[in-house]
């Protein structure tokens, strides 16, 4: 079976005023049906990532190299029709504020059944049913009635319920959530999370999922990805990156955590901020922060170490797990 | 959506009687005795006070008032002082004409104005946009009359294409639908269209721009809408309030076209107006600004209604 995404040594820059290289030299893949985290702070490269998939990136002012592939298909080569058919079909998102994503002078069910009418070609009563009935699959309550609201009308939580009915309602393979929790309040947040979770077991579809919180990814995903400097620089199965996390900026993420802190205790924080990348990277991107950075890191590109199958760590001293020091 | 438009034109009703006083007020401000332009020099005092009782205008302000409202529910706006003539029956023959020429005017100004606005907006920053920018920069400044008298040079004096004045063959006021007539409403159609143009394609342009940058576009194209659907999408959002700069463009074609009108003899409202007001007519002053300005409250209320249907976020409770 052909692996569901496939990123070869993509790199995008976006050229302007400033250029920008946000993503330098990322490869990835997943298989069907997996849920991937991609965990990274804010620049990292993630959103970015997300947009390239559904050839969404401006083409006047972004430059990509390199190439994606979701089921076979060569993403970066499509366009017109092709392109519209796969986007929403093939590979759907949901967006991370809800209020913003849907148009706010159109019904819920009416923004639906157009894209169900778009690529399932079916006429609008039948897509209105279809729209009804992902509505009730993300458990809407009284869904007849909410088919007919405007998004103004529906609480948060609800307007990413419609976001992700939306996505859903045409079965793509893959799904991209992008930080799809970050808008919401914290007990809605949850809701949201196990209802993706549920739903990607219903319809078996693989989910990226985009996040800064760690705490999310390992809620939602069996494997993570974490992104510094738009660079994957470490992945593998949530529990190898919990437990053994290699990289010192996964360990400075998942020290950064909030469980487990006594109250007074000071928080542990990753010192300094990520680099501005209006260069290509020549050296470890992480470098300047690291605590255990020596000569050999500010000089070349790290080393990708794969200390198993389906598992890598950009970084020169992941070798042996790492002892506390 | 019923009860939101009887809650509407409820509310049009005090409007329209602060509209009235304002009307009747302003009248007495103005400078000038209306009995000097119809009277003799050489008139006695006892004939110019009887013919000011004539009018009734020797009765206290809020009497003439009463008076003159009172007639006007009855659908009378009393006689012109300059002519004898009803009121009602010079004024609804004017604005019929002004009506005429600012529809035209706004059928060729509207679309013309959408779609170069929706045409810059898209193409933001380039020189499609520049170029859009400039003309309705021009449209919004360059002085209409100015204009009108320049086209009059050019395509009555020069080339004799079109008539210069009148709204028909021989200065007839009556309108016909036919060739001989509207050929005298292309140049001043034409030239009142003008500023709207400028004034609806720089608002398109603002608000086309402003909605392409709004994630939902992006969450459109990711959905797999082609470029057309993103399109309707974007012009449902600008719908209600480009209808509302238009609407009240319309009341400004009809209200502000005096000195067009001046320019070409066209015999509507604003042309009738600038007479009465020179001839201190205040019978016939007032009943033009009346309807004028009712015509404006109607104008607004179409525009509420219809915005309040497009924007399912306007309260329409």
């Amino acid at each position: 079976m052909t692996d569901l995404l496939d990123i070869r040594n993509l790199s995008i820059r976006f050229k302007g005023k400033r250029t920008v290289h946000a993503i330098n030299d990322v490869s990835l893949s997943m298989k069907q049906g997996e849920t991937l985290a991609l965990l990274g702070e804010s620049g990292s490269g993630k959103s970015v990532t997300l947009k390239a998939l559904l050839g969404l990136l401006p083409p006047k002012r972004t430059e990509i190299k390199g190439a994606v592939h979701v089921n076979g298909t060569d993403v970066l080569s499509l366009s017109g029709k092709a392109l519209q058919r796969y986007r929403g079909g093939e590979v759907s998102m949901v967006f991370q504020e809800p209020a913003l994503a849907l148009d706010p002078v159109y019904t819920v069910g009416h923004q639906i059944a157009e894209a169900v009418m778009r690529h399932k070609g079916l006429s609008k009563a039948d897509a209105m049913s279809i729209a009804l009935d992902m509505l009730d699959r993300v458990r809407i309550p009284s869904a007849n009635r909410r088919l007919h609201n405007y998004p103004h009308e529906l609480s948060g939580g609800m307007r990413q319920r419609v976001m992700i009915a939306l996505a859903l309602a045409c079965r793509p393979r893959l799904l991209l959530a992008d930080e799809p929790t970050t808008a919401l309040d914290a007990t809605v947040q949850v809701q949201i999370l196990l209802l993706l979770r549920e739903l990607q077991k219903e319809f078996g579809m693989g989910v990226i999922f985009v996040t800064h919180d760690i705490g999310v990814a390992v809620e939602i995903s069996e494997r993570v990805a974490v992104m510094y400097a738009g660079q994957i620089v470490e992945e593998g199965t949530t529990r190898e990156i919990i437990r053994d996390g290699r990289h010192p900026y996964t360990q400075g993420l998942l020290a950064a955590n909030l469980h487990d802190v006594a109250r007074g205790e000071r928080l542990t924080a990753i010192p300094g901020a990520p680099p501005a990348l209006e260069t290509r990277p020549e050296a470890c991107s992480f470098a300047p922060r690291c605590p255990y950075a020596v000569a050999a890191c500010r000089a070349d590109l790290p080393p990708v170490i794969c200390p198993s199958e389906r598992r890598r760590v950009a970084c020169l001293r992941a070798e042996a797990p790492m002892a506390a020091e | 959506m019923l009860t939101y438009l009887l809650r509407r034109l409820i509310l049009v009703l005090p409007v329209a009687f602060g509209v009235s006083v304002i009307c009747f007020l302003l009248v007495q401000i103005a400078p000038g005795d209306p009995l000097t332009a119809i009277m003799p020099v050489d008139a006695t005092a006892e004939e110019q006070s009887a013919m000011r009782a004539a009018y009734g205008l020797d009765k206290p302000l809020p009497v003439q008032y009463a008076i003159w409202i009172g007639n006007l529910v009855q659908g009378d706006m009393g006689k012109s002082i300059a002519t004898g003539r009803p009121v009602a029956a010079e004024v609804f023959g004017a604005v019929q004409n002004s009506l005429l020429l600012a529809v035209s005017a706004a059928v060729i100004a509207f679309p013309i104005g959408i779609f170069l606005g929706f045409l810059a907006g898209y193409f933001r920053d380039i020189w499609i946009d520049r170029a859009v920018t400039a003309v309705s920069i021009a449209g919004v400044s360059v002085p209409n009359y100015w204009l009108g008298i320049v086209l009059v040079i050019i395509f009555s004096v020069n080339l004799g294409w079109l008539p210069s004045m009148g709204a028909g063959p021989g200065g007839s006021s009556e309108w016909q639908w036919n060739w001989l007539h509207m050929r005298h409403l292309i140049l001043p159609a034409v030239t009142l269209a003008v500023v709207p143009i400028g004034i609806v394609a720089r608002t398109v342009r603002a608000l086309a721009g402003d909605i392409l940058t709004q994630d939902f576009v992006q969450a459109l194209y990711a959905k797999g809408m082609s470029r057309a659907d993103v399109l309707r999408h974007v012009a449902r959002n600008a719908a209600a309030t480009a209808l509302s700069v238009m609407g009240l463009q319309l009341g400004y074609l009809l209200g502000g076209s005096i000195l067009i009108e001046t320019v070409f003899n066209w015999p509507g409202s604003g042309f009738l107006l600038s007479n009465a007001i020179f001839q201190r007519d205040l019978p016939l002053l007032q009943g033009t600004i009346l309807v004028l300005a009712l015509f404006f409250v109607a104008m607004n209320l179409i525009v509420d209604v219809a915005q309040a249907a497009i924007d399912p976020r306007i309260q329409r409770t």
